[in-house]
């Protein structure tokens, strides 16, 4: 199900990046504050925008995991989250080279993009570890789309919040964002954004086309375990002799 | 903070998108492993299926 | 902490329905009649508040603490201790087995939630009513009576949205194996925004000038906060609770 869509989607990912990247060294003007290192911007701020909405997606998908019942929200929106998760690690380390060649500094409180990031990291970096200390697959599930969609609602809140805070102790520096960017930067960092997005989404199609075969192997295994169970009973009865032991129950693989 | 001159300012951009590339590349070699797996499995499957039909 | 006094509607089947609102009454009474009896969460909290106090006189070597400082040292200090209320809001519940009573009996789900959420509500001001006075004795120098309306007004708002998730975080840990350590790693960051506004908002009440407050903008973002959180923990509650 997933395999047909990953070929059109990794073609234009490929086709839109490589857009993006000519774009960004070659077309972009070059800032006239920043120099050169504004380049890092159409590489950071997609990746925020873009995990921003995985969370929000994923909080989405989590909603419907619980509402229909189907386990393949639930896979859908766990996906989503451990990509955005990798999308904010990167978030944070980009932002990170940024500040310090932009200030000096490996970190800067006063960039709310980054401080945002850092609490909303902190949050999702327990999703794992909370699904995997419930054992039962249902509760874990149920239990990991309730935090799922607590995330979302909070990566908003969060970010209004660290907005708020910041707004009137230090003027936002990363003011490329709205405001007065030049036209060709502006399209730019469109392309940028998308060319993100479509990395994200192909990611994420291509790991749940891999989840999804595995889960078939699995059951196609289990079945086939069960027939080979039924059949060795069989086969006792038939030579009129009780079994000697219970059939074994395999370990899940 | 003056603009960084053009070479110490692409060491950094440079650092960024190898960060990124590192990123997705790890994940798509996890995801191989995941495949690589897989295949073992199916051809386990396949085997057992064979050998049923003997 | 409202909840409605009207009988479940008839879809919900033969079965007798006790009214929400007297359920929540009910559970909430049983809290904190367990609480005033057995004396566990609010005396801790007190007691950790207070440590906590010395422990930052001592940490930033101060004897009077202003402004920012003094609200951030408050507000933190809050916050951890809500970690020690929330651990224990369900353990009772899980180790005597009174969740699978709550569950069989024949009440609206929604007034478990508001009812653990009312309770810690309860706690949070107990706490505060002993912690505030404390740390404007310990920390503040004594002039804590000119701030004290506003704060108190703050501290309600985000008392409401600490309650909402509180619950909903207590709900969640205590199904897991390692409760103690993910319940804390949850709750903390999802408080964020309540810190925020909390400090930024006592800041200026505990400045030596007394600067302007502006606390309208704060004590929205917190409302926002707890009735987002408040909606959505009853929303999800029943999904928390089912076997």
């Amino acid at each position: 199900m997933y395999a047909r869509a990953l070929k059109p989607l990794a073609l234009a990912t490929a086709a839109v990046s490589a857009l993006a990247f000519t774009m960004i060294f070659f077309w972009a003007p070059l800032d006239a504050d920043q120099g050169f290192i504004q380049k890092i911007f159409y590489l950071h701020v997609p990746m925020a925008i873009v995990a921003l909405l995985g969370f929000l997606a994923a909080g989405v998908m989590a909603a419907l995991h619980l509402r229909t019942r189907d386990r393949r929200w639930d896979i859908r929106s766990y996906v989503a989250v451990h990509l955005s998760i990798i999308l904010a690690v990167g978030v944070l380390v980009t932002g990170s080279i940024w500040a310090k060649a932009s200030w000096g500094h490996w970190w800067v409180w006063s960039e709310p993009v980054l401080v945002s990031f850092l609490i909303t990291f902190l949050l999702y970096a327990v999703y794992q570890p909370l699904r995997f200390s419930i054992d039962d697959p249902g509760r874990q599930a149920r239990y990991a789309s309730v935090f799922a969609i607590a995330g979302a609602a909070f990566t908003v809140l969060n970010f209004v919040a660290v907005r708020m805070a910041e707004a009137y102790t230090h003027p936002r520096v990363f003011s490329q964002t709205g405001g007065n960017m030049p036209p060709r930067m502006f399209v730019t960092f469109l392309v940028s954004l998308a060319a993100m997005a479509l990395v994200f989404a192909t990611l994420w199609t291509l790991e749940l086309a891999s989840k999804s075969a595995s889960e078939r192997v699995r059951r196609a295994r289990r079945r086939r375990e069960r027939e080979a169970d039924r059949a060795e009973l069989a086969s006792t009865a038939r030579a009129g002799q009780p079994p000697a032991t219970a059939p074994t129950v395999s370990a899940s693989s | 903070m003056p603009a960084l001159p053009l070479d110490a300012a692409g060491k950094y951009v440079a650092a960024a998108y190898v960060v990124f590339l590192a990123l997705v590349l790890v994940y798509v070699a996890i995801i191989a492993r995941k495949v690589g797996r897989l295949e073992r499995d199916l051809s386990e499957l396949e085997q057992t299926d064979a050998e049923r039909e003997r | 902490m409202t909840a409605s006094g009207q009988p479940q509607t008839a879809a919900r089947g033969a079965r007798r329905q006790v009214g929400a609102a007297r359920a929540g009454l009910a559970i909430l009474r049983k809290d904190l009649r367990a609480e005033l009896r057995a004396r566990e969460a609010v005396p801790a909290m007190a007691l950790f508040s207070v440590t906590a106090f010395v422990l930052f006189h001592f940490g930033l070597d101060r004897a009077r603490l202003e402004g920012d400082v003094a609200a951030g040292v408050l507000w933190v200090t809050i916050l951890l201790a809500t970690v020690l209320a929330v651990n224990r809001l369900f353990v009772a519940e899980r180790e005597q087995g009174g969740m699978e009573a709550m569950l069989l009996a024949p009440i609206d789900r929604t007034a478990i939630v508001l009812a653990k959420a009312a309770a810690l509500f309860v706690f949070l001001a107990a706490l505060e009513v002993l912690a505030v006075p404390a740390f404007g004795l310990l920390l503040l120098g004594g002039d804590l009576i000119g701030a004290l309306p506003e704060l108190a007004a703050l501290l309600a708002v985000a008392d409401l949205g600490l309650a909402a998730v509180g619950a909903l975080v207590g709900a969640l840990a205590a199904e897991t194996r390692a409760r103690e350590v993910i319940g804390p790693l949850i709750l903390l960051p999802l408080v964020v925004p309540l810190a925020i506004a909390g400090v930024n908002a006592t800041e200026p009440l505990f400045a030596p000038a007394g600067g302007p407050a502006e606390l309208g903008r704060w004590l929205g973002l917190m409302g926002l906060y707890a009735s987002v959180f408040m909606l959505m923990s009853v929303a999800v509650f029943d999904f928390l609770l089912e076997d």
